[in-house]
């Protein structure tokens, strides 16, 4: 107890401790009878509802491969394999700087008529299921389907609209630094992640995160007035002149 | 050393140019041409006609074509050279147990047992070659003598003879006349040759004592066998036994899930008797004779090791020949033959009590998922060499081997130096962060300047105006304004291979939506290699 009584000593990190931990006992904590939370990356944690990615739900998100990425990050990270299907171009090289383990994850590219199949095959052995709808799939593969990755404790994240998604989240503005009108490269980009949840009240969360940022990592944008030297997005890089290369 | 064992009469068997022969078999053309297999650019084995026209062993390949304007010249294939091989020796371990490869296209026996079953050694040379020229080899020679080494001389003596015996007692007399280059130890015949010694007989007439003490064990060796008094037995192969399940159908059957149902059986019991010795199979090769066109092979491996039911999906995928149709075969297939290539003790294999559960359970249902969409339909990836994002990803079937050198490249450091040092071997590779969405084939887009005219590159490399608008659709419709670009960057790939080349320019834009674009300026038209979303 004695680390507790030193933390309470000082009051401004103590509640930072305390939310910590709070956020932490969330997370474990199952919030209904049969999900389980699972290891979710830190900087989207707030965005999620429960805080934390669960297992046995579905998750959607609107065009943002990278936003996919950075859901599959931290069960990747913690271990779990996953599954991408229907992807074909899923950017393998971005996921694996991302902290994808490629070592770790299987890719069916063109599942054909066999999407259905495929995908419930997956989910009864990886953590993760990534995948892209179809054109046209019937309510009730929809229901087979979720009630699938429930049964089998799997999580899936599709790129696209979801009809049961335990939240669906999508890029409301972004803004890349690095590149101005005929000069500089993509160096790191800014985005409003805003995800609306099934359930709760309607109004959706949202949370300004690098996306990522110029060490190719996500995090959250730092409000703070003193850190606003390397993050401020309109840090232009130096204009990099490339040379033609021959080989 | 002086008790040396004696040496023991020896029998070898010695195809002439077998590299050709064998080669010439398998490229389907005539060991009458002028062929030459081909090492390293040089000469590594020449027919008749081609040694007629003066090319060598050791030869250089443009020198070779420059002596025989005909040559036609094949890469040395060590493997199939020696697989050729194989049922001549099978044909001589019929006649006399205990046949010793040599090399490809040379084998030995000893004497004694042929000798006295064939009623002499000459009655038991003309046997060995009647059967090899049944198998379609009619140039074969024999070299009967004291030991390995002077039989073997006996069979390469240039002349016409096909048999040629030295009396017993008669080996060192027989070499004494040889040069001593045919010792193959060329650091010593080289000295030998400077100090005078030009055969092997006025090599045998050194001292033995005063060689070891000069030359060592090798020279000693060396000394032995120049003499005529090479102990070196004939130290026979064990065949190897070989696991394998044929299954024949008659009539032929040209439906896949007959023929995967045809060989149910016959791969359980291939799997289960693999099983009872204890072993499992962890590379197999898998051949289909049809009907009517040449018989379709191979090899498959296995993460683990092969189960019966993955015995039987291999064979349906190589049925299926990539494709998906599961409708009937172009010509009946009458005969499949599964051939255990690589077998490991099963102990090796054993599940232990705890842990590697789940990766076998990843494992069975990635292979389930196989079944459904075909072998190459599951992928790993790996991070490979290139430049553009496409290029570096290396996906690989799962269960099949990613090359190691390519796989060493597949875990990035995050560090920001570290990934520039990565990506040091491909200067213009484009910086990170890389693109989420990578298009498995370009896309076509339209990219206009302000006066809506299409954007090109000048002669000098520079844009003829500033791109403004853009629009990811070929057609031109839904344009949405440009917030920035960058580029052009210009990259000039496989500038030497006039097939593959290359010359095109990269740009980055990022659209008022905020989502970023790489794009491609190649022979005037615009293509979408990736997105960053």
């Amino acid at each position: 107890m004695t680390d507790a009584a030193l933390t309470l000593s000082s009051p401004a990190p103590a509640g930072e401790e305390i939310r910590l931990l709070q956020s932490r006992i969330q997370q474990m904590q199952a919030t209904k009878l049969d999900t389980r939370a699972v290891r979710t990356h830190p900087a989207l944690e707030s965005l999620l509802p429960g805080g934390a990615l669960r297992s046995g739900a579905a998750y959607s998100v609107e065009h943002s491969t990278a936003l996919v990425m950075a859901l599959m990050a931290g069960p990747s990270a913690d271990g779990v394999w996953c599954g991408v299907v229907g992807m074909p171009d899923f950017g393998v090289e971005a996921a694996s700087r991302f902290g994808i383990d490629l070592e770790r994850l299987a890719l069916v590219p063109h599942p054909g008529e066999e999407w259905l199949t495929v995908t419930a095959a997956m989910a009864d052995v990886v953590g993760v299921v990534v995948t892209r709808m179809p054109a046209r799939v019937p309510d009730s593969v929809v229901a087979r389907l979720q009630s699938r990755i429930r049964q089998r404790e799997a999580t899936l994240i599709v790129l696209g609209d979801w009809p049961q998604s335990e939240a669906t989240l999508r890029i409301t503005e972004s803004s890349w630094s690095g590149i101005g009108r005929g000069h500089g490269h993509l160096a790191a980009r800014q985005a409003m992640v805003s995800a609306t949840a099934r359930t709760g009240s309607g109004r959706p969360r949202r949370a300004r995160l690098w996306l990522p940022d110029r060490e190719e990592l996500f995090r959250p944008v730092l409000e703070q007035a003193g850190a606003r030297g390397p993050d401020a997005p309109d840090s232009v890089t130096p204009v990099r002149r490339l040379r033609e290369v021959a080989g | 050393m002086s008790a040396a064992p004696a040496p023991v009469r020896s029998v070898v068997l010695w195809c002439p140019d077998w590299p050709v022969t064998a080669t010439a078999g398998f490229e389907g053309v005539s060991a009458e041409e002028p062929i030459a297999v081909v090492e390293k650019g040089m000469v590594y084995a020449c027919s008749a006609a081609a040694r007629a026209d003066g090319v060598r062993r050791g030869l250089r390949l443009r020198e070779a074509q420059a002596r025989s304007p005909q040559l036609r010249d094949f890469e040395h294939d060590p493997v199939r050279i020696n697989r050729a091989f194989e049922p001549f020796i099978a044909a001589l371990e019929e006649m006399s147990p205990q046949v010793q490869i040599v090399r490809a296209g040379s084998c030995a026996l000893r004497a004694r047992g042929p000798s006295r079953y064939y009623g002499g050694e000459h009655a038991a040379a003309l046997a060995f070659l009647e059967r090899f020229a049944a198998l379609g080899v009619t140039d074969a020679r024999v070299g009967i003598a004291d030991g390995l080494f002077a039989a073997d001389q006996a069979a390469r003596l240039p002349g016409v003879d096909l048999i040629r015996i030295v009396p017993v007692g008669q080996s060192p007399h027989f070499l004494s006349g040889l040069p001593v280059q045919l010792l193959a130890e060329e650091e010593l015949t080289a000295l030998l040759w400077r100090l005078g010694i030009r055969t092997l007989g006025e090599f045998a007439v050194l001292p033995a004592e005063d060689v070891r003490s000069r030359f060592g064990e090798p020279g000693a060796w060396a000394h032995s066998r120049a003499s005529g008094l090479d102990g070196t037995p004939v130290t026979p192969r064990i065949p190897p036994e070989v696991r394998e399940s044929v299954t024949d159908f008659e009539p032929g059957l040209d439906r896949i899930d007959q023929i995967a149902f045809g060989i149910r059986a016959a791969a359980d019991r291939f799997v289960d008797e693999l099983a009872a010795a204890r072993f499992v199979c962890t590379a197999l090769r898998v051949e289909l004779t049809p009907e009517r066109g040449p018989a379709r092979e191979r090899s498959w491996l296995h993460p683990r090791w092969f189960g019966s039911t993955d015995v039987v999906d291999r064979v349906r995928w190589q049925l299926q020949g990539g494709s998906m149709i599961e409708s009937a075969l172009t010509s009946p297939i009458v005969r499949v033959s599964i051939t255990a290539e690589t077998i490991d003790h099963s102990s090796h294999h054993e599940t232990g009590l705890w842990g590697s559960g789940s990766d076998e359970r990843i494992h069975h249902g990635l292979s389930r998922v196989q079944s459904i969409v075909g072998h190459e339909g599951v992928l790993t990836a790996t991070i490979g060499g290139g430049r553009s994002p496409r290029e570096r990803q290396l996906l690989v079937p799962w269960g099949d081997r990613v090359d190691e050198r390519q796989a060493a490249a597949s875990r990035p450091p995050k560090r920001r130096a570290a990934v520039a040092a990565e990506i040091a071997p491909w200067p213009g590779s484009i910086p990170p962060p890389l693109p989420t969405t990578v298009f498995d084939r370009p896309r076509a887009v339209v990219v206009l300047s302000a006066g809506e005219k299409e954007v090109v590159i000048t002669e000098r490399g520079l844009l003829s105006a500033p791109p403004v608008v853009f629009s990811p659709d070929p057609g031109g419709r839904r344009l949405r304004p440009l917030e920035a670009w960058a580029g052009p960057w210009p990259v000039y790939e496989r500038w030497w291979d006039s097939a593959a080349r290359r010359r095109f320019n990269r740009f980055q834009v990022v659209d008022a939506d905020g989502t970023a674009w790489l794009l491609a300026l190649e022979n005037g038209r615009w293509w979408a290699e990736a997105r960053y979303d």
